[in-house]
């Protein structure tokens, strides 16, 4: 056999060990029922969990929780899921300063004795893509 | 006609110049051999190119025109810049956009058209073939015009009225345009974002030369002459798309607050990939030059980079990757044209090889251990293989989208931990490149037998062992923790490829020959994998959270703490440094040092004005006196934190920064850097009270005094001075007739620290009464002057507390960073050396360089 050949053969394999190895590190998107019976099994492994903040009637988010001078590193919300799980998350950094405004919650991270801990927090804000407000245009109306 | 219509018109005539163009060079080439050209067809191409490149440059200066003049009736204008943008952010306004950017693109495809056309002699006639039509498909991605209800590309020359034509304010009022535009986002407002774009997207076209050469070779049937001057173009490609994309890694480190400089994310991975896979098929090329062999791996790896340059256009601007990114490309509904372009060019390209792939000469010769062109061509393999583990992880999401569309629902997600995933191969690929890089360095110059591989390596390999276990105890020494297998691995291939291209290096200037680029770049890349090492793998955070205040003990075993609370003026002690947060300040332009927000006055009405409230200095220079109106930048607000350290001595200010930004959403922080010769301290603020929500004040507490009497607020005591009559210098706003008096108060801080508080009391003509209140950030406090009672000469002061400024922060320090960044130059410099050479003929031959035998070379 040539050299190039068993050359050719070791790149296959290590390519396929990469595709095999990603697939083991590729997180899933899961709701916090699935997170739950995941924890529930020993899986440790981190997944993603997509919500929206719960609202009561004045629009103000419920059971969020972030007090700096006590602990700047102890934030905490409910999130609710997909399917209308409502789940206390934890997260240990500072509150992100745009949480209040976002509309959908993407967090990683696992259940652990009954809270999620999340280690990384994506927020979908409204405002970030569609129209801006134009400035001015309201004044003009007046 | 305005300038947008001439604009949009000189977008049409560059998309057709550039169609008539790509005919004309077809046809001058056509069924004809390499060199033999129909004259007047290439003629025609040519000056069809010529008007293509005028009215791109037409595109450019109107477009740029629109964004200079403030002309916000035209969209890109509007979302893009503002009235207070310098100019030199007005050239990053350019490019923030989609269009912007496509046409950054298409100029610099112009420009190496033109240098083309003057020299690359027979090869004109095919190689600008190429360049046109994939100026066409560039083209049409700005074209803006609908064809038979399909949008065709996105005009940066749109109007509002025609992008919102639902706002309200145009049914009042058509000719209705906004006084001002969005603004740039505050994160490109950075001098690396001028030079960043444009080195990257001129990586990014060079990238199309050697791909234009290796189709040119393949349609003609020339199947070795196009290595040559591909070798050079592919050298200029690589060095600028690895310089740009340090640039843009520069640029994260210094403005985003991710705490580092590379972070995986799907855009910084789009041009990684292409750059590796460049640098093999460079790699590939100098092989087929110089062993014969390769050839093969050479066309396809130049085909599969600019393939790839197409992929990363397609992952960053068709959406496909939602909101896995932070980068803000937005989704023009242009994905399906960007997915049949990329398609058109992999097939096209990819049946020419296979058309011509059984003439590409290979070489029979067996490679053994001691030739240098086996250990490059594992090298340039590696490369690969390390290029298709990001490509595979970063296309997660098109995966989904791929299985989605023959209605399978897929739930996969990126890597919950990105550092972590792609580290563990990454890290390999870095001590695999060090390791060949330096054995084949080390053969290449010479004919190699077993005692000549033996005597050129075992110096560097003695020294590296010595260095590496040097460092390894100098680690456990310092941070007493043991180096990992993985790190010691890449430390010690990372000092064997300096050492081994060193050694190399220095023996070819001995011998008197021309210095090596390749030796000079691949020490470059060495240094780098050791100041990633050092700087990313040893990132120690300062700012760890040591007060046992914890609000939770549930899970703090295993959760890094990382930030910190401080108070204005609070020492708070981490590791051996003090840190204390003195107070808010702000940019002035005209002044070389930030000033002080208690220095300034805010003027009503425009808040890039302020009036100075003392003399503002710096050193013995004073740039404005009290009263004195100044320009400020009210975007950003910068914090002092003062560093101590207890252990060195060292003493520095850092002023990271933040911008409240609604748009944006919520709080932008950048950090700022103290840069040491050995490590770097990186701070930045994680959070701030909310300086647009009311702070919170006690009820007020009212003080009656005469002039000279003392009060005795909360912690603190306080002398009412004097009365005297205010001025209309802080846009008061005060009409004739209107009568104010400012109290001026001495209030004894903290460390004896005296400030001065200035509540104003107004009594208009008409008897209405007025007060300003002033407040004293450094301590929370408000004072309001709320009567004065002329007979007794009485004073009345209302005073509110509220909770004192804090910044939360978090600082860490990077060890070795500039080995990162040393590097980088090295490698560009190695590049650029390469670049002089290879233009150079014809070429030294090295002295020790024993001609070779005639290689067998065969033609299937």
């Amino acid at each position: 056999m040539k050299k190039t050949h068993l050359l050719a053969l070791v790149v296959i394999a290590i390519a396929i060990g990469i595709v095999v190895a990603t697939a083991g590190d590729a997180s899933v998107y899961v709701s916090f029922k699935e997170a739950k019976e995941l924890a529930a099994d020993g899986d440790l492994r981190k997944v993603h969990v997509v919500g929206r903040l719960p609202h009561d009637g004045q629009k103000n988010i419920i059971g969020m929780q972030y007090n700096p001078t006590l602990d700047p590193n102890y934030f905490t919300f409910m999130l609710v899921d997909t399917n209308k799980v409502q789940q206390q998350v934890v997260y240990f950094n500072p509150k992100p300063q745009d949480f209040d405004k976002s509309e959908q919650v993407v967090i990683t991270g696992n259940m652990r004795n009954d809270v999620f801990v999340a280690d990384k927090i994506l927020l979908k804000c409204p405002s970030k893509y569609v129209e801006k407000d134009v400035k001015g245009a309201t004044a003009s109306i007046n | 006609m305005n300038i947008g219509d001439w604009g949009h018109l000189s977008v049409i005539v560059a998309f057709v110049a550039a169609v008539v163009s790509t005919l004309g060079y077809y046809m001058a080439s056509r069924g004809r051999a390499l060199g033999d050209t129909d004259a007047a067809w290439l003629r025609f191409g040519r000056g069809a190119f010529v008007v293509h490149g005028v009215a791109v440059i037409g595109v450019i200066v109107a477009l740029f025109g629109i964004i200079h003049g403030h002309r916000y009736e035209y969209y890109y204008a509007w979302s893009h810049s503002s009235n207070h943008l310098p100019v030199y952010y007005m050239i990053s306004c350019f490019w923030e956009g989609q269009e912007g950017s496509f046409l950054l693109w298409i100029f610099w495809h112009v420009v190496i058209g033109a240098f083309i056309i003057r020299g690359s002699r027979q090869w004109e006639a095919p190689v600008m073939a190429v360049f046109a039509f994939v100026q066409i498909f560039l083209m049409s991605m700005i074209l803006g015009v609908l064809v038979g209800g399909l949008k065709l590309g996105s005009s940066p020359f749109i109007l509002m009225k025609e992008f919102m034509p639902d706002l309200p304010v145009y049914k009042l009022n058509p000719d209705f345009v906004p006084q001002d535009g969005t603004g740039l986002n505050a994160l490109l407002q950075n001098y690396w974002m001028v030079i960043h774009p444009p080195t990257l997207f001129l990586g990014f076209a060079l990238t199309l030369v050697p791909f234009a050469y290796a189709v040119a070779g393949l349609w003609k049937g020339e199947l070795t002459q196009w290595v040559s001057p591909a070798i050079r173009w592919s050298l200029v490609g690589g060095g600028v798309l690895g310089v740009g994309i340090m640039m843009g890694a520069y640029w994260a480190y210094e403005t985003l607050n991710f705490g580092g400089y590379w972070n995986w994310d799907p855009v910084e991975n789009a041009v990684y990939i292409p750059w590796l896979v460049l640098v093999a098929a460079l790699h590939a090329l100098v092989l087929w030059q110089r062993g014969k062999t390769g050839l093969r791996t050479a066309f396809s790896l130049v085909v599969a980079t600019f393939l790839l340059v197409l992929y990363a256009t397609f992952l960053t601007r068709s959406g496909v990757l939602g909101n896995a990114s932070v980068h803000s490309f937005t989704d023009l509904g242009l994905s399906g044209q960007l997915l049949v372009y990329l398609m058109a060019f992999v097939v096209l390209s990819i049946a020419l090889l296979v058309w011509r792939w059984k003439q590409i000469p290979v070489s029979e010769k067996e490679l053994t251990m001691y030739n240098a062109e086996l250990w490059v061509f594992v090298g340039a393999t590696v490369l690969c293989l390390g290029a298709f583990q990001v490509l595979f992880t970063t296309s997660i999401p098109v995966w989904n989208a791929l299985v989605g569309f023959f209605g399978i629902k897929s739930n996969l997600a990126l890597p919950a931990d990105q550092i972590a995933h792609y580290t563990k191969f990454q890290l390999w690929l870095g001590v695999l490149v060090a390791l060949f890089s330096g054995i084949a360095q080390l053969l290449w110059w010479q004919r190699n037998d077993k005692e000549t591989v033996l005597n050129s390596i075992s110096i560097p390999a003695i020294l590296t062992l010595l260095g590496a276990s040097l460092g390894i105890l100098l680690v456990r020494q310092n941070g007493a923790h043991q180096m990992s297998l993985p790190y010691i691995a890449l430390l010690t291939t990372g000092l064997f490829g300096v050492l081994a291209n060193l050694s190399m290096l220095l023996q070819l200037v001995r011998r008197g020959v021309r210095l090596s680029g390749g030796a000079v770049s691949h020490i470059g890349i060495a240094l780098m994998l050791l100041g990633i090492l050092a700087s990313a793998g040893y990132s120690k955070i300062i700012s760890q959270n040591t007060s046992g205040l914890l609000y939770s003990r549930q899970f703090s075993e295993e959760d890094n703490r990382d930030n910190v609370l401080l108070w204005r003026n609070d020492p708070g002690k981490m590791g051996p440094y003090e840190l204390t947060y003195t107070g808010q300040y702000f940019d002035a332009p005209g002044v070389p040092e930030y000033v002080s927000k208690e220095l300034l006055f805010p003027v009503v009405n425009d808040e890039y004005k302020a009036v100075a409230r003392g003399e503002i200095k710096v050193g013995e220079k004073v740039y404005y006196k009290a009263g004195d109106t100044l320009e400020i930048r009210p975007e950003d607000t910068y914090y002092r934190v003062a560093y101590k350290n207890q252990e060195s001595g060292d003493e520095f200010v850092l002023f990271p920064r933040a911008q409240a930004n609604e748009e944006m959403g919520g709080l932008l922080a950048s950090p700022d850097i103290k840069l040491f010769w050995d490590h770097d301290i990186y701070s930045h603020v994680s959070s701030v009270p909310d300086p647009n929500k009311e702070k919170d004040w006690s009820e007020v507490k009212q003080y009656s005094v005469a002039m000279n009497d003392t009060l005795f607020l909360n912690d603190y005591f306080a002398i009412f001075k004097n009365a005297e009559p205010a001025h209309n210098t802080a846009g008061l706003g005060l009409n004739p007739g209107d009568v104010a008096v400012q109290g001026d108060i001495i209030v004894y801080g903290e460390k004896n620290k005296q400030y001065h508080a200035h509540p104003i009391f107004i009594v208009g003509k008409s008897g209405m009464v007025g007060r300003v209140a002033d407040e004293v950030e450094d301590l929370g406090l408000r004072i309001t002057l709320d009567n004065i009672d002329p007979q007794k000469g009485k004073f009345t002061f209302g005073v509110a507390t509220t909770q004192k400024d804090y910044v939360i922060l978090k600082a860490m320090e990077k060890p070795f960073i500039n080995l990162l960044w040393s590097g980088t130059l090295l490698m560009g410099l190695g590049f650029g050396i390469a670049v002089v050479q290879r233009g150079r003929k014809p070429k030294p031959v090295p002295a020790a360089k024993v001609p070779r035998g005639a290689k067998q070379v065969q033609a299937a």
